[in-house]
């Protein structure tokens, strides 16, 4: 404590007793003589504290919550005490500070005896090697490694080893869907033509990438399910992951045509890049980046007649990855 | 004899209209939708036409549904809104232009509610909803397509178009038809109460409350980094120009 007030007491000392400089008596002036300019002093001097007030007005009205239209008087603060700085700093430029401007030749070559030298001098320290080339390219493989070594972190932005997430998702054999508020999904409620989302029960990581479906309902004449995915519906009622195979964002727009011979069919379409998947062929895709088909949970209708998952999905849902085909969810 | 008959005439037009004259909008059916909807609103399903390299060889079979049963709701909707009469085949219909007067309208949808039991024009209520229930069903069905603030949006194949001109009746007859390819919106996947909150934030959505300042006009999913660009660097290069000085030469 009493070696801060030391270093206190001795700033202070320095600071209080700082000498002017004497001007020197004899010497010309170097920069030339303009003469005051007191309007422009003026000026620059409100510019300036008039920038100080915005600021401090910033303050005020950050800490009066309640004014209308806050966010407005806060940028005009900002803004405002920019902008006076600003006036105020080229009012000085311009008119206070004094300008010349000099200009000059470029020198001449001082010293070229000197500077072939140095040429001589680097040649020659390289001589004791008698395979440059090769010194050189084992300097290159050396670059090129340590480059590559600093790149490859990157790699790890993909799941590229942690894909666990992809496969083991919250369905189980018989486990219900619910809806957002947790009651269970009959199949009496899922109409034609219009879409749902739906969770597993009692799962409380709603933000688990393999539990959100979307859940749509098709006439099942107009089903062509691929062989591996036959039986996959409930009475027409189909349930697919709602995260789309591209990226990763929640499929939420379906279009349903009501008058078919006119309109396009019936699609799942996801709103960031617009891949489209047609939910009776599968979930595959017709349009769009998606590189492959939306993958579909096997769907029961119990006793009572609400929806159940009858396994897990066959593949992994979610955004894709390299290699994303290559392994099955059920080995 | 000709001042008697312009009187009679005079007279009979100023009778106001006691109910929808359904014989005049089967005229009008006639004049205008006959040739799509078929004579008697039955629909045709089974033309195949089109093929023409200007329409990229896609043959389209069929020109139009049937209006049986569809109710004075769907009349009333795609009449109001200009989405019908349908200026070609296998196209979005768009809100256009409307060519029928408020009778001829009246008469026309009371001819097609009257070609079978359907769902008549929808009374909703939003004053009677709540907006922040609204805000979370529009988020939840609608937003996907149409944007949350109800600026539209694209779908493959259609524009979900912005509903800045829909009225609460329209919305809520949108709802329940689903026009073109929009889903179909039952009163068991959305309530009346639920659809009052959803037309409340609609109708809030026309005007949003623009906290961040600047709305930029509303035209969409631009970034401010744009408004910085295009105008504060234009500004700044300004002032570089004019406080700078060139080199004498």
């Amino acid at each position: 404590m009493s070696r801060a007030k030391d270093i206190l007491l001795s700033g202070l000392v320095l600071v209080a007793s700082r000498g002017r400089r004497k001007p020197r008596k004899d010497a010309a002036r170097i920069v030339p003589d303009a003469g005051p300019n007191p309007g422009a002093e003026t000026a620059a001097i409100l510019l300036l504290f008039l920038s100080g007030l915005c600021g401090v007005a910033f303050v005020v009205v950050y800490a009066l919550d309640r004014i209308p239209h806050q966010t407005q008087f806060l940028g005009l603060a900002i803004g405002g005490a920019f902008v006076l700085l600003a006036a105020a700093l080229i009012t000085t430029g311009l008119k206070l500070i004094v300008t010349e401007e000099l200009a000059d030749e470029y020198p001449p070559n001082e010293h070229p005896h000197e500077q072939q030298l140095i040429a001589d001098v680097v040649e020659e320290s390289g001589s004791r090697l008698t395979r440059a080339r090769l010194f050189k390219l084992g300097l290159a493989a050396a670059g090129g490694g340590v480059a590559a070594a600093a790149l490859t972190p990157a790699v790890s932005f993909g799941p590229f080893l942690r894909i666990k997430y992809f496969f083991g998702t919250p369905w189980r054999p018989g486990r219900r869907l619910v809806d957002e508020n947790g009651r269970p999904w009959k199949a009496s409620d899922i109409e034609e033509q219009d879409f749902y989302t739906a969770f597993p029960e009692n799962d409380p990581d709603r933000e688990a990438l393999g539990a959100a479906l979307v859940l749509v309902r098709l006439p099942k004449a107009s089903l062509r399910l691929p062989a591996e995915l036959r039986g996959y519906d409930a009475d027409g009622i189909l349930a697919f992951s709602k995260i789309c195979t591209h990226a990763g964002c929640a499929i939420s727009l379906y279009r349903t045509p009501k008058f078919a011979p006119d309109s396009p069919k019936p699609a799942l379409v996801c709103p960031c890049h617009y891949s489209t998947f047609d939910p009776a062929k599968g979930g595959r895709v017709i349009f769009g980046p998606a590189p492959r088909p939306l993958p579909m949970l096997p769907l029961s209708i119990d006793k009572q007649g609400y929806l159940r998952a009858r396994h897990n999905f066959d593949e992994a849902i979610g955004p894709s990855w390299w290699g994303v085909r290559n392994r099955s969810a059920n080995p | 004899m000709k001042v008697l008959a312009a009187a009679a005439v005079a007279l009979v037009l100023a009778l106001p209209a006691s109910a929808a004259n359904v014989e005049h909008g089967k005229q009008l059916f006639g004049q205008y939708c006959v040739s799509c909807h078929g004579p008697n609103a039955e629909g045709a399903t089974g033309q195949r036409y089109g093929g023409t390299a200007g329409r990229d060889n896609q043959i389209l079979t069929g020109l139009a549904p049937s209006l049986h049963g569809v109710g004075a709701l769907a009349a009333d909707f795609y009449l109001r809104t200009g989405y019908m009469p349908l200026k070609r085949n296998g196209i979005q219909p768009r809100r256009s232009k409307l060519i029928f007067g408020e009778r001829d309208l009246q008469d026309l949808i009371a001819y097609v509610a009257s070609l079978g039991k359907g769902p008549p024009v929808p009374q909703p209520d939003p004053a009677s909803g709540n907006l922040a229930q609204g805000l979370h069903q529009f988020t939840d069905h609608c937003a996907g397509c149409h944007q949350v603030v109800a600026e539209g949006g694209v779908v493959t194949g259609a524009l979900p178009p912005p509903l800045e001109d829909a009225t609460s009746t329209q919305i809520a007859e949108a709802v329940r038809i689903g026009p073109y390819v929009m889903p179909t919106f039952s009163k068991k996947a959305i309530s009346d109460a639920q659809l009052n909150s959803i037309i409340a934030y609609v109708q809030y959505a026309k005007h949003p409350d623009d906290r961040g300042g600047w709305s930029l006009g509303h035209i969409g999913p631009v970034p401010e980094g744009l408004v910085t660009w295009f105008l504060a660097a234009a500004v700044l290069v300004a002032v570089c120009m004019l406080i700078g000085k060139r080199l004498r030469e």
